[in-house]
């Protein structure tokens, strides 16, 4: 690990006027830390927020949360009115590291996780994200962590969180702060970045922004479920997720939002898989339909083939769950 | 370990008072306050830290180093390159003690692998160390990498020859044979993983070099160094009290040692240098990749007539490395005609090295998953194809078994599993959910190896009575087992003894690995014990100042740390109060397994090197320990998951010294077996030979939530011809048929046979 400065925090302002002069924003430093550690991020200075007010779940007006960008992720996934209205962001929480880990991670920081790319975190090897123009070694090497979707001849990596695929499911948006006094509000599609040519930035957010919370709408269906499948059954990235949420009105279904980990540089969300659901009776063959739909667009890169007909089947596995009577 | 109190025997049920019973390990209480001190714990004052730094080609040349930036980097002390690292000298072969290869390049520019070390930085704190190295420009000529057993370029390898089998005819017995399988199966780079890493801390007085370092074998050890440095082989110390894990990997001294005690040397003060997770990938080998074709034949019953196997195995280019495939192929069942070949594939990996259970591991692998496939292809049970076929004797050399309980193993884990209510078809058990349910059994064997040592036994003045012994304990129980081994044949409590291990300056200690360590030190602590009870009774009837001097008394007895008439327990005087009484400060007895007449020099060699290891039966019978696993296994067959879902494992390991410890080692090969089965594997940049996975977040081992119960029972008996205390091997046995039992139950559970390892997602994804 290299010497950096450290500052806590004392106001929102502090921490904006910091991370504007190039500081690194940590929270629960779960990730932040092990980077630093690798020196696969050496930032000269950081800045600690957990001081900060942002800790709370609230009730927003028109029903739905304002979840606080330092919650920790097990407060999350313990809250009541999650597990109550939101069951697939607690599951998808809990699906996620381990409890220690959970403990110290936030809200905020969770969507900010870096890629698990073995290139990205092996300092010897070249890496777009961690030094832009050096190339992408994950190309032609061992992709089975890696995208199907969305990736770019710079770039194939996916984003490991769990959290954030259920919150794009659930359409939540990400308030951001920014130096000037602005307010943003945007939903995880407009947040988030594909990769293109600039895989080393990941979202939207300039120096000196500051996340302040997710705001999660009224739960768009009952239905609900975060399905994850890893090698082991614990403390293992997903190799595929899937989280889904709709309604079954007079036998068909109704408003389905269906989102994607570990297939792409975002949680992935396909809005032609949705349409052709919408409205439909749950068959199997519709599901199958569905299913070869989302993975039409697939992009392998080899080693990751195995994921296509894993993400088939985990999608008709959900669907089937969802639907069921 | 199951019902341990019902055992009648091969523990202490049957009347022995200590060694034998289910004692809680001694070290355990100071492990679980962190008072336990390891090596890299050490932090002796004026202490300096180091680190290795990678070389990032697969194979080519290091042109230059730059290495001004780091050498101008705060508190750097010294930069070692292949340029300007002293030659040290060349340590006597660890195979037999003839002169050794030459002079030790620390850092050759040659380089051989990815991730060979090519430099070190020291400097006054570990964070400056790494500011450093990162600031080092090392110039490469880069050459053709051949990065593993997989590549195209890598070749059919080169024979063996030393393990080859010829018995009988069996390319003739296998054409005449009823019924016939052949299959390939593959098994990856393995890797220890300890939860210690290496590392090693070094300081000089003079010309006396103390190593603190995590160690199997600490004479061995010392005599690298000695060499290495060219001091006198006395003039080494080396202490690893105790040791976090070490699977193999921790037999021989490294680079990160010869760079502590370099940089200790040059510097005139301590240094550490630390072995990162990531460099644990590379700075030594894991378990060798292999493949082997197995095509067995046998008759209408089921017995085998024929083995033929064609394996290779990795090694480096520069190390010919065998593991062996035949370990367990050639002598668990009865074949009369057995042809064996193995090569070996030359690649740009760091060399392997021993692994729990080397060789045994991917022989029954092959085996015992072929033998499922004889089972299910002649409509035979698998249990009952293995019945059919047990050895009687060493097919291999013809000798008597020491002992072979393989059989109990294999009955009384049937009943305890229920084997008998199991469906022979596959894909014929479901779970509630509708997953598939899967029942496979598979068997294993360790063979054992001997070696010789000394133990000390010492009582002071005030009672304390101290066993010393240079072995060690990584985690498996030494400690415990030695207090117990002393206090039955000295009488006393295993609670009054001190066990003082892992330190060079102890009497000689045999290796910890090949699971013998607890076999010969037992039998050595006991002797030494035993003289030492004899030497107590004989002062106490014949010292001036002893109570019992001239009570005419013919001997006496030592009950609980008391000496006494051997019928009356009323006149009993503690040792210490003897010792006082006869005025001895100190009574030392060191008991050793030498042959009579051997020379020091030849003590040290067989202390040092592998040349003191031998088969312990003297050719009269053959020793190996047995074990059968039976297993469940759930398939999800949407998403290619398989968990196990419950294990019942017997093992004939003889007389166990301790169940309660011995059950620990059974179910923690077990969860190694399961992690090998289903989530293990180095892999391997196909460009570069890069591990890629070379951490703990990628290489998976499995979690608690993998592991589900574990029973294990013993069926052993007290095997005197295996060892003086009548154990045979213990530590490496449970890691033997767990992989090839999952795979044969997931063939069971869904038809498909899995033959390449790790039994991970893509794989079945793959195949259904």
């Amino acid at each position: 690990m290299r010497p950096f400065e450290f500052t806590r925090a004392e106001s929102a302002a502090d921490a904006m006027r910091l991370a504007g002069d190039g500081a690194t924003i940590i929270a629960g430093g779960t990730n932040l830390l092990d980077l630093m550690k690798l020196e696969v991020m050496a930032p000269q200075a950081l800045v600690d927020i957990n001081r900060l007010d942002l800790g709370d779940i609230d009730e927003a007006e028109g029903g739905g949360l304002r979840i606080g960008a330092l919650v920790r992720n097990s407060d999350l996934a313990a809250d009541r009115r999650v597990r109550d209205a939101y069951p697939m962001l607690a599951e998808a929480l809990l699906a996620g590291a381990s409890g220690q880990l959970r403990n110290k991670a936030t809200t905020g920081g969770n969507l900010l996780q870096r890629t698990r790319c073995y290139y990205y975190y092996d300092t010897a090897m070249p890496c777009n994200k961690r030094e832009p123009g050096s190339g992408c070694q994950a190309i032609g090497g061992i992709t089975r962590l890696h995208a199907l979707f969305g990736a770019s001849e710079h770039c194939i990596a996916t984003h490991p969180s769990d959290m954030a695929v259920a919150l794009r499911a659930l359409d939540a948006r990400v308030e951001i702060q920014s130096q000037d006094g602005v307010t943003r509000m945007l939903p995880l599609g407009d947040f988030y970045r594909l990769p293109g040519d600039t895989p080393h930035i990941e979202t939207v957010l300039v120096p000196g922004d500051l996340i302040t919370a997710v705001l999660l709408p009224a739960p768009a269906g009952a239905r609900q479920t975060y399905r994850k499948v890893r090698d082991r059954a614990s403390y293992a990235f997903a190799l595929v997720s899937v989280a889904g949420v709709l309604d079954v009105e007079d036998g068909r279904i109704v408003r389905p939002a269906l989102a994607f980990g570990g297939v792409g540089h975002m949680p992935w969300r396909n809005p032609e898989v949705e349409a052709l659901l919408e409205g439909e009776a749950p068959s199997v063959d519709l599901f199958a339909e569905a299913a070869a739909r989302l993975v039409a667009e697939a992009e392998p890169q080899g080693g990751n083939a195995f994921k296509i007909p894993l993400l088939r089947r985990t999608l008709q596995a959900v669907l089937r769950e969802l639907t069921e009577a | 370990m199951t019902d341990p109190t019902k055992r009648k025997h091969g523990d202490a049920s049957d009347g022995a008072l200590h060694l034998g019973s289910p004692l809680a390990r001694v070290d355990g209480d100071r492990k679980v306050r962190g008072e336990a001190a390891y090596a890299l714990d050490a932090a002796p004052a004026g202490l300096a830290h180091g680190v290795l730094v990678r070389g990032t080609i697969g194979a080519g040349t290091v042109l230059s180093v730059d290495a001004a930036s780091a050498r101008q980097s705060p508190g750097v002390l010294m930069v070692f390159t292949p340029f300007d690292t002293p030659v040290l000298g060349a340590p006597d072969s660890f195979l037999d003690g003839t002169p050794g290869e030459g002079p030790f390049h620390v850092f050759p520019a040659s380089i051989l692998h990815w991730g060979q070390a090519v430099a070190a930085v020291i400097a006054e704190t570990r964070q400056q160390a790494e500011t450093a190295a990162a600031l080092l420009r090392i110039d490469y000529a880069p050459g053709d990498v051949v990065p593993s057993i997989l590549s195209k370029d890598a070749g059919p390898g080169v024979p063996v020859g030393a393990v080859d089998i010829d018995r009988g005819d069996a390319e003739a017995a296998l054409a005449g044979s009823v019924f016939r399988v052949e299959a390939t199966y593959e098994t990856p780079r393995e890797y220890h993983v300890p939860i210690e890493p290496h590392g090693a801390v070094a300081w000089w007085e003079g010309d006396r070099l103390t190593v603190r370092e995590p160690s199997q074998w600490i004479d061995a050890m010392a005599r690298t160094y000695a060499g290495w440095f060219g001091i006198p082989f006395e003039n080494v110390r080396l202490i690893s009290h105790f040791v976090g894990g070490g699977f193999g990997s921790k037999v021989t001294a490294m680079t990160h040692g010869a760079v502590a005690a370099l940089a200790a040397r040059e510097l005139g003060r301590p240094v550490k240098v630390a072995v990162t997770r990531a460099q644990n990938f590379t700075a030594h080998g894991g378990r060798a990749a292999t493949r082997q074709t197995l095509r067995l034949g046998a008759d209408a019953d089921g017995r085998l007539k024929a083995i033929v196997q064609d394996g290779e195995s990795e090694t480096s280019v520069f190390v010919p490395f065998v593991e062996q495939l035949n370990a367990a192929t050639s002598v668990m069942y009865d074949v009369p005609n057995l042809r064996s070949r193995q090569r070996l594939v030359h690649v740009n990996t760091v060399t392997p090295a021993h692994m729990r259970a080397p060789g045994k591991h991917p022989s029954a692998f092959g085996l015992e998953s072929a033998i499922d496939e004889l089972a299910h292809l002649a409509g035979i049970d698998p249990v009952e194809l293995r019945l059919r076929n047990e050895a009687g004797f060493n097919p291999q050399t013809g000798q008597p078994w020491s002992s072979r309980r393989l059989r109990e193993a294999l009955v009384e884990g049937a009943r305890r599993f229920g084997w008998k209510d199991r469906p022979a078809a596959p894909r014929s058990m479901r779970d509630a959910d509708g997953a598939f349910l899967g029942w496979g059994v598979a068997a294993g064997l360790f063979p054992a190896l001997d070696h010789f040592g000394e133990a000390g036994l010492r009582v002071d003045a005030d009672g304390s009575i101290e066993v010393l012994s240079a072995g060690i304990d990584m985690g498996t129980g030494t400690y415990t087992i030695l207090a117990q081994a002393a206090a039955d044949a000295l009488g006393v409590l295993p609670g009054d003894v001190t066990v003082r291990l892992g330190d060079s300056e102890l009497p000689s200690g045999p290796l910890a690995g090949n699971s013998l360590l607890a076999g010969v030190m037992t039998g050595l602590v006991h002797k030494a014990a035993a003289a030492m009870r004899e030497t107590i009774i004989g002062l106490a009837l014949t010292e001036q100042g002893s109570p019992f001097r001239g009570s005419e008394l013919n001997t006496l007895d030592i009950t609980r740390g008391r000496i006494h008439p051997t019928l009356d327990e009323g006149r009993a005087v503690p040792i210490a109060d003897l010792l006082k009484a006869i005025g001895r400060d100190r009574i030392e007895r060191i008991e050793d397994n030498f042959p009579a007449g051997t020379s020091a020099q030849e003590r040290h060699r067989i202390m040092t090197t592998v040349a003191g290891l031998r088969p312990p039966d003297g050719g009269v019978s053959s020793v190996a320990s047995w074990c059968a696993h039976f297993v469940e296994v759930k398939v999800d067959e949407d998403f290619g998951t398989v968990r196990v879902r419950r294990v019942v494992s017997g093992f004939d390991c003889g007389r166990l010294y301790n169940p309660h410890l011995a059950a620990s080692q059974f179910r923690g090969g077990i969860v190694m077996g399961i992690g090998q089965a289903l989530l293990e594997g180095g892999r391997v940049d196909p460009r570069d030979g890069r591990i890629v996975n070379d951490n703990l977040g990628d290489y998976l081992i499995p979690t608690n939530a993998d592991i589900p119960d574990i029973e294990v029972f013993s069926v052993g008996e007290p095997d005197f011809r295996a060892a003086p205390m009548g154990g045979k091997p213990v530590g490496e046995i449970g890691i033997v048929g767990v992989a090839p039992a999952i795979c044969n139950a997931v063939f069971h559970a869904t038809g498909q046979r899995i033959r390449r390892l790790p039994l991970d997602i893509a794989a079945l994804l793959s195949t259904n």
